[in-house]
C-alpha cells in the first residue's frame, strides 16, 4: 500500500489526520497535510481509506499495489 | 435529457408538520425521480438543484464550479445582483485569492490545535451548566447554553473580549433570518464590521495572544483583516449554537438514543450533523459547461445544493430518515465538501462532542417545557435551529 499526498490540493482540514492519525498530520503554521508514513502497513489500510474518502480536495491517493 | 425534465418553478422549502428535522418532502420526490433538476431562480433565472449525494460531491469537488458570489443567481427574488465577497470574506472566493486566506487561517483550526482546547470547552461548558442549574428548573436552553458556549470560544480564539458581545450578538439572530428585511441585515453587518475594524485598530496597538493579533503581523491590509474577522465571528456564533439547539431537541424527541450519545459521543455528532444539516443549501455557478451524471450544467448557470436533501440520500445511506447515532455517517455534507468545506468543522466538532453529553450527564430528567410542536423553529432561515428551547428537569 502506497499513500501519495497533494499538498497543493490540500485545504487543512483534518480529516484524514482523524480518520488515520498513525498515517497522517498537519503542519502547524497553514494545516497541510503532511504524510507520517507513506507505506503504512496493512493495519492502517481502513483508515486511509476512510480519509481518501472524506479528503474534500482529493489529496490523498491509495495504491494498493502489492 | 435536460429538455425533457420539468423546471421546479420554485425551491421548496417547506418542512412536513409535525416533523421539525425533515427537510421538505418535495426534496425526496425530486431526488427519487432526477438527482439533478431544473430550478428556476428569484430573477427567472434557470439553473439546476442537487439533490443525489453522489451528485452533490460532484459539484462541490469540482473547482470548474465556483463560489464567486457575484456570479450567483439566488432564490430570494428580492436579490437580483449580488456584490462580490468583500475583502477577506473568502467563503465567496475561488482559487487562488481564497487559497490565500485558507492557507493563513487553516493552521489556527488544525485537529492538534483543536484538541488543545479540548480542556477550555470543559470547563466552560460545567460553567454553564452551573450557572443553568442556580437559574433552574425552567431555562431558555439557546439563551442558557447553546449560544454562550460556541460564542465564548469563538470571542476568545479571534480575541474579542466576550464582555463587548453586545455589538455582535444581535447579529447571529438577525443575518441569517428569513423574515428580517435586507436593510436591517446590512445595517447589522455594517454594525459588526465596525466593531472589528475599530477591535483591529485596537489589537494593532496593543497585541494579545489570539487569531486577530497574530495575523495582523501578517501581510492582509486592515479590510481584509475585517472582512476575516467579521467571516469567523458570524460563522463561529450562529452555527455550533443552532446544532447544539437542534440536537437537544432531537435527543429529547428520541430519548432511545441517549444512550449511544454517551456510548461514541464522536460518533454520534456525526450523525446528528447529518441527520439535522443546519446549513442546508449552497450555492456554485458552472465556469465552463460542466457534465453531471449525463446532464450539461451550462456555463453561468447556478447550482442549489441541497446538503439536507443529499444527507438524506438513500443511495448514501442506509433509513437515511431515522436519527441513528450508531451509524457511521462520516461521509455527510454538513460541512460541505470540496475547497471550501468548513474551516471551523474541527473546532464545532469539539464543542458539540462535550456539550451535548454534559447536559445530559448534568440533567439526567431534562424534558421540553413545552409541547414540541410549540417550540419555535428558524423555518426559511439560511441556517436552521430552534429560535428558543423552553426546558426544564
Ligand atoms: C456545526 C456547525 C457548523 C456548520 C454546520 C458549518 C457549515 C459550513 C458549511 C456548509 C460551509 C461551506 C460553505 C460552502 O461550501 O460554500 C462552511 C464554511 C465555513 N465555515 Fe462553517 N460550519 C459550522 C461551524 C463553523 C465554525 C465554528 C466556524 C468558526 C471558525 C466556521 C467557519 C467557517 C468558515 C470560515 C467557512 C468558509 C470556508 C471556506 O470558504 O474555505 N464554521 N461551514
Ligand atoms: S483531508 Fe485532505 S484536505 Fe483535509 S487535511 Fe487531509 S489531505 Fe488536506
Amino acid at each position: 500500500m502506497r499513500v501519495i499526498i497533494d499538498e497543493g490540493r490540500c485545504v487543512g482540514g483534518g480529516r484524514c489526520a482523524v480518520a488515520a492519525p498513525e498515517v497522517f498530520d498537519q503542519r502547524d503554521s497553514d494545516g497541510v497535510v503532511v504524510l507520517l508514513r507513506a507505506d503504512p502497513p496493512a493495519e492502517y489500510a481502513e483508515g486511509v481509506r476512510n480519509a481518501v474518502m472524506l479528503c474534500p480536495a482529493a489529496a490523498i491517493e491509495l495504491r494498493e499495489e502489492r | 435529457m435536460s429538455d425533457s425534465l420539468p423546471v421546479v418553478e420554485r425551491m421548496p422549502v417547506e418542512r412536513p408538520a409535525g416533523c421539525p428535522f425533515d427537510p421538505p418532502a418535495r426534496l425526496a420526490e425530486l431526488r427519487s425521480r432526477a438527482p439533478v433538476t431544473p430550478l428556476r431562480f428569484g430573477d427567472g433565472h434557470q439553473g439546476w438543484l442537487v439533490t443525489g449525494h453522489a451528485q452533490a460531491r460532484a459539484v462541490l469537488a469540482d473547482p470548474g464550479f465556483s463560489s464567486r458570489h457575484e456570479l450567483m443567481h439566488l432564490l430570494d427574488p428580492q436579490i437580483i445582483e449580488v456584490p462580490p465577497a468583500g475583502p477577506g470574506q473568502f467563503i465567496g472566493m475561488d482559487a487562488p485569492e481564497h487559497t490565500r486566506y485558507r492557507r493563513l487561517l487553516a493552521g489556527r483550526f488544525t485537529v492538534r490545535r483543536m484538541r488543545s482546547l479540548a480542556e477550555r470547552v470543559q470547563r466552560l461548558t460545567a460553567q454553564y451548566l452551573d450557572d443553568m442549574a442556580a437559574r433552574g428548573p425552567g431555562v431558555d436552553l439557546v439563551d442558557a447554553y447553546a449560544f454562550p458556549i460556541p460564542a465564548q470560544m469563538i470571542c476568545e480564539l479571534l480575541g474579542v473580549p466576550f464582555s463587548e458581545r453586545a455589538h455582535f450578538q444581535h447579529l447571529g439572530a438577525v443575518a441569517n433570518q428569513a423574515d428580517v428585511p435586507m436593510e436591517d441585515k446590512l445595517a447589522a453587518f455594517q454594525e459588526m464590521g465596525g466593531y472589528i475594524a475599530d477591535l483591529v485598530e485596537r489589537k494593532r496597538a496593543r497585541p494579545t495572544d489570539d487569531l486577530l493579533s497574530d495575523i495582523i503581523g501578517g501581510d492582509l491590509d486592515h479590510e481584509e483583516l475585517v472582512g476575516v474577522g467579521s467571516l469567523l465571528l458570524g460563522a463561529g456564533l450562529d452555527t455550533v449554537a443552532n446544532m447544539i439547539g437542534l440536537s437537544t431537541f432531537a435527543l429529547l424527541t428520541h430519548p432511545d438514543q441517549r444512550d449511544a450519545l454517551h456510548a461514541d459521543p464522536e460518533r454520534a455528532v456525526e450523525e446528528l450533523l447529518r441527520y439535522l444539516t443546519i446549513a442546508h443549501t449552497g450555492f456554485r455557478v458552472a465556469l465552463t459547461d460542466i457534465d453531471l451524471d449525463g446532464i450539461t450544467i451550462g456555463k453561468g448557470q447556478t447550482v442549489a445544493v441541497s446538503l439536507q436533501a443529499a444527507n438524506r440520500d438513500p443511495a448514501r445511506f442506509a433509513s437515511p430518515d431515522a436519527l441513528d447515532l450508531t451509524r457511521q455517517a462520516a461521509g455527510h455534507l454538513a460541512f460541505s465538501h470540496g475547497a471550501h468545506q468548513c474551516l471551523g468543522q474541527q473546532l464545532a466538532r469539539l464543542e458539540m462532542k462535550v456539550a451535548l453529553p454534559a447536559l445530559f450527564e448534568r440533567f439526567p430528567s431534562l424534558r421540553l417545557d413545552v409541547p414540541p410542536q410549540e417550540v419555535p423553529l428558524r423555518a426559511g432561515d439560511d441556517v436552521y435551529g430552534v429560535r428558543h428551547l423552553p426546558v426544564a428537569w
